[in-house]
């Protein structure tokens, strides 16, 4: 399985940071002192222009995900973190890259981009790139296939999530635990 | 001219004065410059110190005596990180620090310019937060965040970097109001949660084998009188940490004293064989635990901690509540009241004895409506350890052999010829452990040390900045050789300041620390250990740096010396004691061992067989 399969060592926080410099040195600077691994990493501006999000996808071995999670908490510009679980998440990723093709191979590419409903943004005589988003097992499995044709080169952006939506009245059954305003007293067990 | 508007320079010492700061300790120099001239005009004292480390550690010891936060200010590039150390120290031992430091211009960030460092960058994994000012305009905003979050919460240092530009540059002065602060990410949580607070009490009613594990959090939190209520009331033993020393009165029958590496037998052994851990401000630190795995493993553990992160991260809660520790031992105390706990019981704690004096299967209490309290359990668990504190107390010999002074000795005589409320500093190392062992310390605040970080050097700059803050206390720095030399230099401060402070030195001529991990684990193979008692001369030094020093050799000149230090009010003391190299600290416990493994002085296994 590829390294980028859903992996119950996974788990994925949505941190809201303030949109100030070096917040994302803070974040990084702390997995690294700690020793907590980081899989993937993702950066942007979120719908309010005072915050940024931060989806980090974190390798929970190297580290209780409990005491990340607190310790991301203490960052004072850190606003809020939600932590998804890999069964209760929507998680999406984007891929770009480009492949060499040949008068033979070139149909083959195209045929498979279709199948897996991606785009082809730019076309040379002898090299495609393409464009695929998906889930991340999906993003694997495209990339597992077009390897074989010859990738020249190949980015993929990090997971971005958002909580499962719930579809029953079940409001016990949350799949995102939010942290951060709330009172943190908890419970062991 | 508008009276507001005002250099950022101007507007930062304004800034700290609205904070009402009453001393700063630091060390000028280029990018700070600006900031250095409104310092004339205001009635913020500044100490100069010799060494930018210096003044990180007086801030140290001045917060730690006043439970105020302490003020540092030293320029851009070395002085930055030549204060690197003492925000270490006090992100370890969450003192509350602002420290700020001088930057070049703005322009210039970025472009190695003389005496530039990414100050911000170096500290942000040791300060509990940072802030680099870009705008003169945002200063007032900057200090007050910087007060509100190294004071609240989890105390920790702070630091600003102030860019020579802004400090230049002109604002318009204002002071935020508590809601213009910028801080949504921040909100700690300082009342404990209802239900666990209850389910807590409860459990400190069932327990048959309960020890108090009290840390610095109570002395943060000012929780010294809640603390010592919930002993009495319930007849719960405590053990105070390294830095918790003072929190409770050693003298109190229920304190069991330090546990950890180097703590008493009764004080290890009664948490390893406790059957419920009360943790209130302490955070099972290796020093403490030993082999985590092998910690106390019969007990159910309470933590009260205002810092969620400390909860399981060492050692799994059972009942975990976030809080400030004065407020939540206020409500455990109301929920035993509703427990019907009666209120304290002056015959049984109060009567000075030790608790070994309690007799096992005591009636109960007249008009006890606790009926399921096992106050008679406790009392055979009190028997126990008061069994074990006279089986395994401390113990030394003082000899009349040439050489032998003990540094035990010498604590013992300074301890008993100085006021009760003494402020103790310490280095880190043999001398360190003596002294939490040896003195008595029955007031909060009055322990001064290291203890997280273990910075040599501490104790000078520390016991200055205490009795700055505390100067009609008399204040002690128990000191070895090897610390004293890493930064004695801030006697000089201290001298031309007027701060008499007295340093009792315990001059083994080793790092004496390090001697007795050779010698007990690495087969008295000494490496780079050997200092020397004579180089420096210490006596000479003391005076060259405007001290008195004095020398003792022996025994019978311990006292005087003491006395005549203590007779000396204007000027700093050294007492150069040379004490026997190869006296060792115990009890032990060696690292990565349990603490069932505890080594007791073998005079004490000689005598049991």
């Amino acid at each position: 399985m590829s390294a980028y399969g859903i992996d119950k060592r996974h788990h994925t926080l949505t941190v809201l940071v303030e949109n100030k410099p070096g917040v994302l040195a803070r974040v990084a600077g702390l997995f690294a002192r700690r020793g907590y691994n980081i899989f993937s990493l993702a950066v942007a501006p979120s719908d309010d222009a005072r915050f940024s999000r931060i989806t980090i996808v974190v390798d929970v071995e190297s580290a209780p995900l409990d005491q990340i999670v607190k310790q991301l908490d203490k960052l004072i510009p850190v606003v809020s973190i939600t932590e998804l679980a890999p069964s209760a998440a929507r998680e999406r990723e984007l891929l770009l890259v480009t492949v060499e093709v040949s008068p033979e191979t070139r149909g083959q590419v195209i045929q498979l981009v279709g199948v897996f409903e991606g785009k082809i943004i730019d076309v040379g005589h002898d090299r495609l790139t393409v464009m695929l988003a998906g889930s991340p097992t999906k993003v694997d499995d495209f990339e597992d296939l077009i390897r074989s044709y010859g990738i020249v080169e190949l980015q993929r952006t990090g997971r971005v999530a958002l909580p499962m939506l719930e579809r029953s009245d079940d409001r016990s059954n949350l799949s995102a635990k939010v942290l951060g305003f709330a009172n943190h007293t908890e419970k062991a067990g | 001219m508008d009276p507001r508007e005002m250099t950022g320079a101007q507007a930062l010492i304004k800034s700290l004065e609205m904070q009402r700061v009453e001393v700063m300790f630091g060390l000028p120099g280029g990018a700070i410059l600006p900031v250095y001239d409104p310092i004339i005009d205001s009635s913020i004292r500044h100490i100069l110190v010799r060494h930018e480390q210096g003044a990180g550690h007086m801030a140290q010891g001045y917060a730690q005596v006043t439970g105020r936060p302490g003020v540092a200010i030293v320029t851009s590039g070395p002085g930055a990180t030549n204060i690197v150390t003492p925000l270490a120290d006090a992100y370890m031992d969450s003192t509350p620090l602002v420290v700020i430091t001088g930057q070049v211009a703005t322009s210039s960030i970025g472009s190695d310019a003389f005496q530039e460092s990414d100050t911000t960058g170096i500290t942000m994994g040791i300060t509990k937060h940072n802030w680099l000012v870009t705008d003169a305009n945002d200063i007032p905003r900057v200090v007050a965040e910087a007060f509100h979050v190294a004071t609240t919460g989890r105390p920790g240092p702070v630091l600003i970097d102030m860019p020579k530009d802004i400090a230049q540059a002109s604002m318009e002065w204002y002071w935020p109001e508590p809601s213009d602060l910028d801080l949504p990410g921040y909100h700690p949580v300082t009342r404990g949660d209802p239900e666990l607070v209850r389910e807590a009490a409860e459990m400190m009613l069932a327990a048959e084998r309960p020890v108090i594990y009290a840390g610095g959090g109570i002395l943060k939190a000012r929780a010294s009188e809640g603390l010592r209520e919930l002993s009495e009331r319930t007849g719960i033993p405590v053990v105070t940490t390294l830095m918790a020393r003072g929190c409770f009165p050693d003298s109190h029958p229920l304190c069991l004293g330090m546990p950890g590496m180097h703590g008493n037998y009764t004080a290890v052994t009664a948490m390893q064989r406790s059957d419920l851990l009360i943790a209130l401000g302490s955070r099972f630190d290796d020093r403490v635990t030993g082999r985590v795995d092998a910690f106390a493993p019969e007990a159910k553990v309470i933590h009260v901690d205002i810092d969620p992160a400390e909860h399981h991260k060492v050692r799994r809660a059972d009942v975990a509540i976030v809080g400030d520790c004065r407020l939540v031992i206020d409500e455990l105390l109301m929920a035993l009241d509703s427990l019907g706990l009666p209120h304290s019981d002056a015959t049984r704690v109060g009567s000075g004895g030790t608790p070994s004096d309690a007799a096992p299967g005591a009636p109960a209490v007249p008009g006890s409506s606790a009926a399921s309290f096992p106050r008679d359990r406790v009392d055979l668990w009190r028997a126990k350890l008061g069994e074990w504190q006279i089986r395994f107390p401390l113990v030394y010999a003082q000899t009349d052999a040439p050489g032998e002074l003990k540094p035990q000795f010498v604590l013992e005589t300074l301890r008993d010829a100085t006021p009760d409320d003494t402020i103790v500093a310490s280095g880190v190392g043999q001398h360190q452990m003596f002294a939490s062992q040896w003195w008595k310390f029955d007031y909060p605040n009055t322990w001064i040390n290291s203890g997280g970080l273990g910075t040599m050097g501490f104790a000078v700059p520390a016991s200055i900045g205490a009795k700055v803050g505390r100067p009609d206390k008399m204040v002690w720095a128990v000191d070895g050789d090897g610390c004293f030399q890493m930064t004695a230099q801030e006697l000089v401060t201290a001298s031309s300041e007027r701060i008499p402070v007295k340093i009792a030195l315990l001059n083994n001529a080793y790092l004496g620390m390090v001697r007795q991990w050779q010698e007990m684990f690495y087969e008295e193979r000494y490496s780079e250990v050997y200092l020397s008692p004579d180089l420096p001369d210490y006596v000479g030094w003391a005076e060259s740096m405007g001290c008195i020093g004095i020398r003792v050799e022996s025994p019978e000149e311990v006292g005087p010396a003491i006395d005549k230090a203590n007779s000396i009010d204007d000027r700093p003391v050294v007492i150069d004691f040379r004490t026997d190299a190869s006296e060792k600290v115990y009890p032990m416990v060696a690292a990565g061992a349990s603490n069932d493994e505890i080594i007791v002085d073998p005079s004490l296994m000689r005598g049991d067989n």
